[in-house]
């Protein structure tokens, strides 16, 4: 049971290590392209922008690694973003690993200040081992501008003027919008359920 | 629907939490990490500790303890004193802070607000402006971790609020002066004024002292998140209740 966080130069890293600790669980973090395909699972955190996060995983030599990723994976926030094919950043087109089919593009906020900053409801939840110990309406701490429409990949739904996708999963791979090592006990029990998959 | 927060602020004065009245005056309240912890247990939504003289003594926040509290809490956490350029906001981030919050030194070289906006993201970019009121006039000082070092900046609070965020802000802290310590309430009007003109995340800071007070904020001035030090420190209100009772009065929070 052991889970490798992949530096991405622009995140928490040590938050999520730290949240990992907490719970008991092995974690390390790497940039080795080695040991990135050698882990069990795979999490991929990212705060920031989508071109300075994705120019520097070129930079570090790892889109060819991330891309062909076939055990368990976790994007969180940014790095469930950089899942996509595309992210659509202010008018500005990110090519994403490709993980997941679609787009990510800005939430729209309304009158309602942004980013969305805070505490909301995931709703909708779908069956799925990262959402076992969930109940319907548990809080987790989301802090974003640009989101993933709801579609048939998603596990959770949050509505921030609009509804769109919490948590997601295809084959593989995973993702929160939220910061699960922020989320208190339903980011733990996310993090938990991630690591014995 | 987004929760309103409730977060105590931990005032860190040489590594322990102090709290004083009016920005004087100061007691010390107990240890960094063993009240995070306790405010961690009992629902606090978010931290935010202020390291009240690093910019008055021209130093920055220890990383040292940002990285302990980090290891401790599994809610977010904004760490401020002192940051003053994309290199030293780095290093807090990497050591487990969530956001960082600047207020001096963005006041004397406001394009430090848009450096750590394109090294960072707006997302964990939050800007503090102590706000003075005088004959109905709302004005920024800056640091004011020390009496005898507070200046005048010649800014209007409305116009330094709107040019924050378009320099790249994702949340301001209101900090009103004239009640801070005071626990007769928040300044409304002041809030409201400033509500109208900002479009990023809301923090209300200064003059806490009853569960009515948080419930006026959130109504009359749609504050997203209400900041108290000395009501939570001295438990004159247990966070638990507040939530509670405020869920009951039919806000959004997190229970």
């Amino acid at each position: 049971m052991s889970v490798l966080i992949v530096d991405t130069k622009c995140a928490n890293l040590a938050s999520v290590g730290f949240a990992f600790d907490r719970l008991g669980i092995t974690s390390m973090i790497s940039d080795d392209p080695a040991q990135i395909m050698a882990a069990d699972r795979v999490l991929i955190p990212g705060v920031g922008s989508a071109p300075y996060a994705m120019s520097k995983i070129k930079e570090a030599g790892l889109l060819d690694t991330l891309k062909s990723l076939q055990q368990p994976v976790l994007g969180i926030c940014l790095g469930m973003q950089l899942l996509f094919e595309t992210l659509d950043e202010g008018g500005q087109l990110v090519d994403g690993l490709g993980l997941v089919p679609g787009r990510v593009t800005a939430l729209e906020t309304g009158h309602l200040p942004s980013p969305h900053m805070g505490w909301n409801r995931l709703s909708n939840l779908m069956d799925d081992p990262l959402t076992a110990d969930l109940t319907e309406g548990d809080h987790a701490y989301f802090v974003h501008s640009y989101a993933a429409p709801i579609s048939d990949m998603t596990l959770a739904t949050t509505t921030y003027q609009n509804p769109f996708t919490a948590m997601l999963r295809h084959g593989n791979v995973r993702g929160c919008q939220f910061h699960p090592e922020r989320s208190a006990e339903t980011g733990a029990a996310i993090l938990k359920a991630f690591a014995v998959l | 629907m987004l929760a309103r927060r409730i977060i105590p602020c931990l005032d860190v004065r040489d590594g322990r939490v102090v709290k004083g009245v009016q920005f004087r005056n100061h007691e010390d309240v107990g240890d960094i990490v063993e009240l995070a912890a306790r405010y961690r247990d009992e629902g606090a939504d978010e931290l935010v500790f202020y390291d009240i003289t690093a910019s008055t003594d021209d130093r920055q926040v220890s990383q040292d303890w940002i990285s302990k509290v980090s290891r401790e809490l599994d809610i977010p956490f904004c760490v401020a004193g002192g940051i003053d350029s994309v290199a030293v906001a780095g290093a807090r981030l990497a050591a487990g802070a969530d956001k960082v919050s600047v207020n001096s030194p963005a006041l004397l070289r406001p394009d430090l607000i848009n450096e750590l906006q394109d090294a960072f993201g707006r997302q964990c970019i939050v800007v503090g402006i102590d706000t003075f009121e005088q004959d109905g006039a709302y004005r920024v000082k800056s640091h004011t971790g020390d009496p005898d070092k507070t200046r005048e900046t010649g800014r209007m609070t409305l116009d330094w609020v709107q040019e924050v965020q378009s320099r790249g802000a994702g949340e301001i802290v209101l900090n009103c002066m004239n009640r801070d310590g005071v626990r007769k309430g928040y300044d409304i009007d002041q809030l409201k004024a400033v509500r109208a003109v900002c479009d990023v995340p809301l923090i209300a800071s200064g003059g806490a002292g009853a569960t009515a007070h948080f419930e006026a904020v959130f109504r009359q001035a749609d504050v997203d998140g209400a900041l108290a030090a000395s009501v939570f420190h001295k438990q004159v209100i247990a966070i638990p209740d507040l939530k509670r009772d405020l869920a009951a009065a039919g806000l959004e929070m997190r229970i």
